[in-house]
């Protein structure tokens, strides 16, 4: 029997979803009379009668206080009764396969009555009134529901059964490679979503040719698995040859000759002060902390999946990151999240999107629901991000998802050992999520939500969490030898990883299934969410089995560690794959690429007359634009203060709504010892260098750490490049440039990269001749340590009479900057990079936070100097006035409008006690600093230059300015 | 006297356990969190405790509603143990999801003639998710852990906080015996850092978003039992227990002891 329970708002309870429906029905431009109500709802199948239902409703399914229920079996005409004249059912339910967390657990506290439900699924259930086919149909298509995951059905339920899933009988399958001409192996590269090249296909079919068969699927799979860009990251990792107008390079591995190689030289610099532990090794970058403690940071993309279905891209995005730490040496502990967007401008009208694109609000809308319901969920709070808006985005947003953890100091390292079994934990596997590494190394096209639904997922956050509890208590008991997560590639990649170098055997009929009917091939490379691979000696087993069944987590050992250099599968005591780990790791032919960047010519920017400025207008222009405005509406949704360790919050001041440069927490509760954690990104910049680009990005997430108090020798960071289709030397040309600036900035710094993770092909096909390219867009991450908080500043004004100083060069650095993008002014040049002055300034500005002369501290960056002080005046609800007249500057005759707005880099502004200033500019001698003027009581924001007042504005009306844009 | 023992009790998907039994060994307790599955194998284990928590989080995903799930467990098999635990003279705290279990399973408010509840907590006015600092009123003298508190500053985290009560009547009732035990509150006047000190009756003021955060009827953001020894409120006290937990430290806003702290202490001196 299936039964349904339908649950409404009770009679005077608001209707929150229907008046929200309505709201967006507006927007779509759906206008005139119709009318909504909504609801949400059960289908519980087994052999229940109508009185337990009824005490499931009252109990389980619904609230009596604000709720009210009807029940009956589906079908039922008590389920069809119009809650308003004329109006008609639509149904939205997870189509089957698709993870419905809310009916996994409904099922199991059904359990807890003493009953048994067969299946649960959930829906949502709407009623309309007075709206054409067609724009039902819109209303579904572009606000309810989500084709890749969910269906619509319009009336009543037409199924009497959830059961899904039919017994799986064993065949096995070989492709008959052995004979297939470059034509045959192109289309089954395609059409089997290996996307792997010609050369690689045909590197296979010789492989097999030379072995006398032909390969399994699953052989086939794993192969195209490894090789993938997502999980070998091959061009980066590949030769190059290089040329720029200045030199020409051949690289062997472009990565190790530069992001690598600058951090092997700061740490042979630095000998036994080497403070770094494992770098690009381990699933996280891991760096030494206090005593007892080491940190690990990540930060992933899950680009594809979010352009699909945002809530499920970013869902397991956040949730994907989260398990790096996890599987990091023997298991970090995850202590906080980050997440930094890209989208196209959410005020872009329906008519202009093309076929296949989601609206960029709606994208934004799911991103941010999908990582604040994962990382809520976890307990981890999320304290730091960034938005970035620019049209490019439109078909291919990006979401960066980094994760840091804290990691005992004896739990660094893990190897698997010959003999251990390979113990599969955390969530069941189904068909969730078939191709996913492969889909994501591909571009998107119009098509991809049909052709690669599959790849999309959603997160089951419970499931991680019990995991997470089990697996540091398994850690502690040193109940295992190594750790690490299912991700992209699902068992293929973690078995064949941590494999590697030994060899392993898998019984692949023992792994749980969510339902039957998967064949051994989905079983292997399923990247079902939520599972770990440990490698467990043969005389922990049963404590460990015992432990993970203790709190309800699933824990099967699926097969052993053997030194034999090979990756056998079986199914049923059937031999389905025997590789050759040696073939599969070290057999891809290198990939061999060009790059070639030629600098975007440099035209002067021509500036409009002075006369003709006004000032005020262009600063809160700038404050009012999307990627500086406040983005506290995203902010506020994630939990930032759960762990307890919550010391400087995203959000500062009088208000707590001022932006903060960077967010610092103490990881272990009993110390003051402090991680601080920022970032940077300035995508603008890349379209005229993206040498400076990286450069500029570099020291903003440096400058932001430094702002707060943290030290700027114990700063590491992490690199993210998305960028377009590097098969064009063009476009891999401004990577590699990018590179060659992450090299020479870290190894000026004396900032090591611990980590970095790349994903290429960010296009979006309109059609055969017609591609967007996202900006060159790469994402620096920075995780600072202080060693006592109590020491830490945040970026609001906080006493009237208190000095206020500039620190750092301006230069003539208007180009991509944001005062040129609100006059659509182009051309100029973008900020520069000065490495010398860059260190001295930093450790200048920790030695003066660190000895208390600082009150405030912010960094310039977007709008420069005027954003700088109008952000700090209304977040400590204080005037300032300053004189433009002392900034100091790269040439002396630099008009006001650079002073104000150039974006240059390692630049603060500091409040200062008058008691301290002249210790403060003790510590700068040498160093560009000046004072320009003084906090005052009356919240205004006064500008001068020569004499003439540029700006006099009541600070309220920047923060409105500010505050408004997002505010949804 | 030797120091009071708190359970800290953990299901699936609670995250606040760590933090909040940090907060009470501060405090001067001793603090163990226990898997509610060793809870149900043997009930009897509550008899070792004087404090019982049920921190913040996300009990089983607060899947099908905010705390359900857990609060049908606790009624299905421990309500007897948790009666007895209670009528020893012991405490029973529940924070933000355990705000939501306690009273979701029956054990805080009474309910009516009929057995049927009065009041809930339920979706935010705002539809989601917030994290805010909030100003706090106490306005019930009944609550253990209130004592000699008049005001507080903590923050609130969660998207079904909104207390709603049947009706006003109601309402008028549950203030009247004493169970509304602290109230959402607006701040007070520029310049100054406290609450606004004008809560002679704070359930009858309109305190608009986002001093209310949620849209609580009588902006109630705390209850407690008619013994006033089991208390539920949606701010985290634990996440006020230092100096540099404030939002405003660094503007010299430095309170100590740390307003949540008060709180933990209250709980343990009670057993001095």
């Amino acid at each position: 029997m299936l039964w349904e329970v339908d649950i409404y708002p009770a009679p005077g309870q608001p209707d929150v979803v229907a008046e929200q429906v309505r709201h967006d029905g507006l927007d779509l431009g759906i206008h005139g009379a119709w009318q909504v109500a909504a609801g949400r709802g059960y289908l519980v199948e087994g052999d229940f009668t109508h009185a337990q239902v009824q005490r499931l409703a009252e109990e389980l399914f619904a609230d009596p206080v604000v709720e009210r229920f009807v029940i009956g079996q589906a079908g039922d005409s008590v389920l069809l009764e119009p809650p308003g004249p004329d109006m008609h059912p639509v149904y939205v339910l997870p189509k089957p396969g698709v993870m419905d967390p809310v009916a996994m657990s409904a099922a199991a506290a059904i359990e807890d009555f003493g009953w048994h439900a067969r299946a649960v699924r959930t829906f949502r259930k709407y009623w309309f009134s007075g709206l054409s086919h067609n724009d039902l149909r819109r209303i579904c298509q572009k606000i309810l529901a989500n084709d890749a995951i969910e269906q619509v059905i319009f009336g009543p339920l037409p199924f009497r059964t959830l059961e899904q899933g039919r017994p799986y009988e064993f065949r096995l399958i070989t492709v008959p490679l052995r004979e297939m001409d470059d034509q045959a192996l192109l289309r089954l590269s395609r059409e089997g979503q290996l996307f792997l090249s010609l050369v690689e296909m045909r590197t296979i079919r010789d492989f097999y040719r030379s072995l006398g068969r032909d390969p399994t699927d699953v052989e086939l799979e794993t192969l195209a698995q490894t090789w993938s860009e997502h999980c070998s990251h091959k061009t980066l990792t590949g030769q190059i040859s290089y040329r720029d107008e200045q030199r020409q390079i051949q690289f062997q591995n472009m990565l190790k000759e530069t992001i690598f190689a600058a951090t092997h030289e700061i740490r042979r610099r630095l000998g036994d002060r080497d403070w770094c532990v494992s770098v690009f090794e381990d699933n996280a970058g891991v760096v030494k902390f206090d005593d007892d403690y080491h940190v690990v940071f990540k930060v992933e993309t899950h680009n594809h999946p979010s352009a699909l279905e945002p809530y499920g891209g970013a869902n397991t995005g956040i949730g994907g990151v989260i398990r790096d730490p996890m599987g990091t040496g023997l298991g970090a502990k995850p202590i906080c999240n980050t997440d930094v967007f890209c989208f196209a401008p959410p005020d872009i009208s329906h008519d202009e999107l093309p076929p296949g694109v989601l609206h960029p609000r709606r994208v934004m809308k799911g991103v941010v629901a999908g990582v604040r319901d994962y990382g809520n969920r976890m307990g981890i709070p999320t304290v730091n991000g960034a938005v970035y808006f620019d049209r490019r985005y439109l078909g291919n947003p990006l979401v960066y998802c980094g994760n840091v953890g804290l990691l005992p100091r004896d739990k660094a390292h893990k190897a698997a050992q010959p003999g251990d079994l390979i113990v599969l934990v955390g969530g069941r596997t189904g068909r969730d999520g078939i191709h996913g590494a492969t889909f994501s190394s591909a571009e998107l096209t119009t098509e991809s939500e049909t052709l690669s639904g599959g790849a999309v997922q959603i997160g089951n956050a419970i499931t991680e969490k019990m995991l997470l509890d089990v697996l540091l208590v398994a850690r502690d008991r040193g109940l295992y030898h190594a750790v690490t997560d299912c991700g992209a590639g699902g068992l293929s990649s973690a078995v064949g990883e941590m494999g590697r170098a030994i060899g392993a055997e898998v019984d692949l009929e023992r792994v749980p299934l969510k339902y039957e009917g998967l064949s051994y091939a989905e079983i292997w490379i399923s990247e079902a969410q939520e599972r770990m691979v440990l490698a467990v000696p043969e005389e922990k087993w049963p404590e460990l089995q015992e432990l993970f069944a203790s709190e309800g987590v699933e824990a099967t050992a699926i097969g052993r560690f053997v030194p034999t250099g090979r990756l056998v599968l079986r199914y049923q005591g059937h031999q389905v794959a025997d590789l050759s780990m040696e073939f599969l790791h070290k057999g891809r032919p290198a990939v061999v690429r060009e790059a070639v960047y030629a600098p975007a010519s440099t035209v002067p920017m021509v500036l409009p007359p002075e006369c003709e400025i006004n000032w005020t207008a262009d600063l809160i222009a700038i404050l009012g634009s999307l990627n500086v405005c406040s983005k506290e509406w995203i902010i506020r949704q994630y939990d930032h203060e759960v762990q307890g360790g919550s010391a400087i919050k995203p959000l500062v001041g009088r208000w707590n709504d001022g932006p903060s440069d960077a967010a610092v927490l103490r990881p272990v509760l009993s110390s003051y010892r402090g991680l601080v954690i920022a970032c940077g990104m300035n995508p603008k910049y890349g379209d005229y260098d993206t040498y400076w680009m990286a450069a500029a990005a570099i020291d903003e997430a440096v400058r932001n750490c430094v702002a707060v108090g943290a030290d700027p020798s114990r700063i590491a960071i992490l690199d993210n490049f998305c960028w377009g289709n590097t098969d064009r030397p063009e476009v891999l040309g401004s990577l590699v440039r990018a590179a060659l600036a992450c090299h020479d900035v870290a190894v000026a710094l004396g900032t090591p990269f611990i980590s970095g993770k790349d994903s290429l092909n960010n296009e979006f096909r309109l059609s055969e001749t017609e591609t967007i390219t996202i900006p060159p867009s790469l994402l620096i991450s920075a995780l600072g340590q202080v060693d006592d908080v109590r020491r830490c500043v945040t970026m609001d004004l906080k006493q009237p009479g208190n000095a206020i100083y500039i620190v750092g060069t301006t230069a003539d650095e208007l180009g991509g900057s944001h005062w040129a993008e609100i006059h659509g002014l182009s051309g100029g040049t973008v900020p520069r990079w000065d490495g010398e002055r860059a260190r001295g300034v930093f450790e200048a500005m920790h030695r003066a936070i660190m000895t208390g002369c600082v009150r405030a501290c912010h960094d310039l960056s977007e709008g420069g100097l005027a954003v700088a002080i109008a952000e700090m005046a209304f977040a400590g609800e204080f005037g300032a006035e300053i004189d433009l007249d002392a900034v100091p500057c790269a040439s002396s005759d630099l008009g006001p409008v650079v002073r104000l707005f150039s974006e240059s880099n390692s630049r603060f502004l500091c409040e200062v006690p008058v008691e301290r200033a002249s210790a403060f500019e003790g510590l700068f001698a040498g160093l560009p600093i000046a004072r320009l003027g003084t906090v005052q009581e009356k919240p205004h924001l006064v500008v001068k230059w020569r004499g003439q007042t540029l700006i006099d504005t009541a600070v309220e009306n920047l923060k409105r300015a500010w505050k408004q844009p997002l505010a949804w | 006297m030797a120091k009071p023992r708190v359970l800290v009790l953990r299901a699936p998907g609670t995250n606040c356990d760590v933090e909040t039994a940090y907060a009470f060994e501060q405090a001067g307790a001793i603090a163990e969190r226990l898997h509610i599955a060793r809870l149900l194998e043997r009930p009897a284990l509550l008899r070792d405790f004087q404090i019982l928590c049920v921190p913040g989080g996300f009990s089983y995903g607060d899947d099908v509603a905010a705390g359900r799930i857990l609060a049908l467990q606790i009624r299905h098999h421990l309500l007897a143990a948790i009666r007895e635990f209670h009528e020893r003279d012991r405490l029973i705290l529940g924070i933000c999801n355990g705000f939501q279990v306690l009273l979701k399973a029956g054990i805080i408010l009474p309910p009516d003639s009929d057995g049927k509840p009065v009041a809930t907590l339920t979706w935010n006015d705002t539809a989601r998710y917030e994290d805010r600092w909030v100003y706090l009123s106490v306005v019930s003298d009944r609550c253990v852990f209130l004592r000699g508190i008049r005001e507080l500053q903590l923050p609130v985290a969660h998207a079904e906080g909104k207390f709603v009560v049947r009706d006003a009547d109601w309402l008028e009732q549950l203030v009247r015996q004493g169970h509304v035990a602290l109230c959402y509150q607006m701040p007070g006047p520029a310049g100054t850092t406290t609450a606004q000190n004008i809560a002679s009756q704070p359930w009858q003021m309109r305190v608009p978003y986002p001093w209310n955060p949620n849209g609580s009827m009588g902006n109630v953001a705390g209850v407690c039992d008619a013994t006033g020894r089991i208390f539920g409120l949606m701010p985290h006290p634990e996440r006020f227990i230092d100096v540099t937990h404030h939002p405003r430290w660094t503007r010299d806003e430095r309170y100590d002891p740390p307003h949540g702290l008060i709180i933990f202490r209250n709980a343990v001196s009670y057993f001095e």
